[in-house]
């Protein structure tokens, strides 16, 4: 599961850049803060990896297995 | 359902949003400290955050949610050396910027390694006084254009590493932001290591360094650490001509050496 924290997002693009399987891409979309945010376009291809993450400069991004309610 | 952030819980309330622009690497630096202490399970209430003037300042302060002392232009290690002095027990860590480490407060920085004082010093080195324009520093590449030397840098830059290890430091690493996984292991190291530790994160200032510079926005800048960077387990196997324009990255030294507070507290026990 990825979550894109859209009001800490800066458009930055490094989430996008540094993801090996472009799972991200920058959307047309204009935030609050009138910024591109990322969008999420293929998620079945994303392993974990955490580069996103790691790389976001703003903790905008995050992984993480979708936890199940039992 | 939400995911939360495994940082966030670090984090001052209220103060959610960073101070830096888009892309700027000292949102990489703060987080991969973050993630030590986390990694670390240690408490960040045992922990003071000391930081001067510039940009890379305000990696800690006001962001984490610990005590952070935001001093004056140059004088983060002189602070710091105070608070460490004053109660050894609490762990030290300055955050600050080339100019304000190397330059206006160069001497600290080398006295405070020579003393082996038990402190980590963490320098985002992005080249250029970000937070005043783009001037010229003593980490500028050479030849490079900033705001103060439109027809080129004449001066060579500081090789921070040697400088720390010549001085004494005990802990010396050197990374980039694209090294953000090794960085943040170098910091669990340093924050371990008892005596002066030393870790430059070379970084990317893409407002003031890589418009006025032309080396690019802040993926451009990444991208070309990455590809720059030499391990400096390699280096020896490489001629200098290959070496040019490379970043060494890696640990440059890790050695043992009597640290300043517990030298104090020996020759306390006895004086009597
Ligand atoms: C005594 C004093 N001299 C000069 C300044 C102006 N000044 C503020 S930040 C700065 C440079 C900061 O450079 P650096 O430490 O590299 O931080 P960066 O903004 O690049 O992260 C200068 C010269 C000041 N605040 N105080
Ligand atoms: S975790 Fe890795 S693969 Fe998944 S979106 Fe982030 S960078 Fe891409
Ligand atoms: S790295 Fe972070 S701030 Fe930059 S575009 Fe991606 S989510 Fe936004
Ligand atoms: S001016 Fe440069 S160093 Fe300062 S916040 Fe902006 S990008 Fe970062
Ligand atoms: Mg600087």
């Amino acid at each position: 599961m990825i979550e894109i924290n859209e009001e800490l997002c800066k458009g930055c693009g490094l989430c996008v850049a540094f993801c090996p399987k472009d799972v991200l891409k920058m959307s047309n979309k204009l935030t609050k803060k009138g910024i591109h945010p990322p969008e999420v376009i293929n998620e079945k291809d994303c392993t974990l990896c955490g580069n996103c993450m790691l790389y976001c400069p703003d903790l905008a991004i995050v992984i993480g297995k979708e936890e199940k309610i039992v | 359902m939400k995911i939360v952030h495994p940082l966030i819980k670090y984090v001052r309330p209220g103060f959610l949003s960073t101070t830096n622009c888009a892309g700027c690497g000292n949102g990489i630096i703060a987080q991969s400290i973050l993630r030590a202490v986390d990694e670390l399970e240690m408490d960040i209430d045992d922990f003071v955050f000391v930081s001067g003037i510039g940009c890379a300042a305000w990696i800690p302060s006001p962001f984490f949610n610990a005590d952070v002392l935001h001093t004056t232009h140059g004088r983060p290690i002189a602070f710091a050396t105070g608070v460490k002095l004053s109660n050894p027990k609490l762990r030290v860590m300055v955050v600050s910027g080339d100019g304000d480490l190397v330059a206006i407060g160069g001497n600290h920085f080398i006295h405070a390694a020579r003393r082996n004082i038990d402190l980590t010093v963490i320098c985002a080195n992005n080249g250029i006084y970000g937070m005043t324009g783009g001037q010229v520093g003593p980490t500028t590449p050479s030849g490079l254009k900033t705001a103060t030397t439109p027809y080129g840098n004449l001066e060579r830059p500081f090789d921070l590493p040697n400088l720390a290890k010549a001085a004494g430091a005990v802990y010396v690493a050197r990374w980039t932001t694209y090294h953000a996984r090794q960085l943040t292991k170098s910091i669990k190291r340093a924050v371990q290591k008892k005596g002066f530790s030393f870790i430059e994160v070379i970084s990317q200032c893409p407002v003031q360094f890589g418009r006025r510079t032309g080396a690019g926005n802040a993926v451009t800048m990444m991208q070309n650490y990455k590809k720059n960077s030499v391990s400096i387990k390699k280096v020896d196997k490489l001629k200098e001509n290959e070496l040019k324009g490379k970043i060494i990255v890696g640990e440059f030294i890790d050695r043992e050496e009597p640290e300043l507070c517990e030298e104090i507290a020996k020759m306390r026990e006895r004086i009597g």
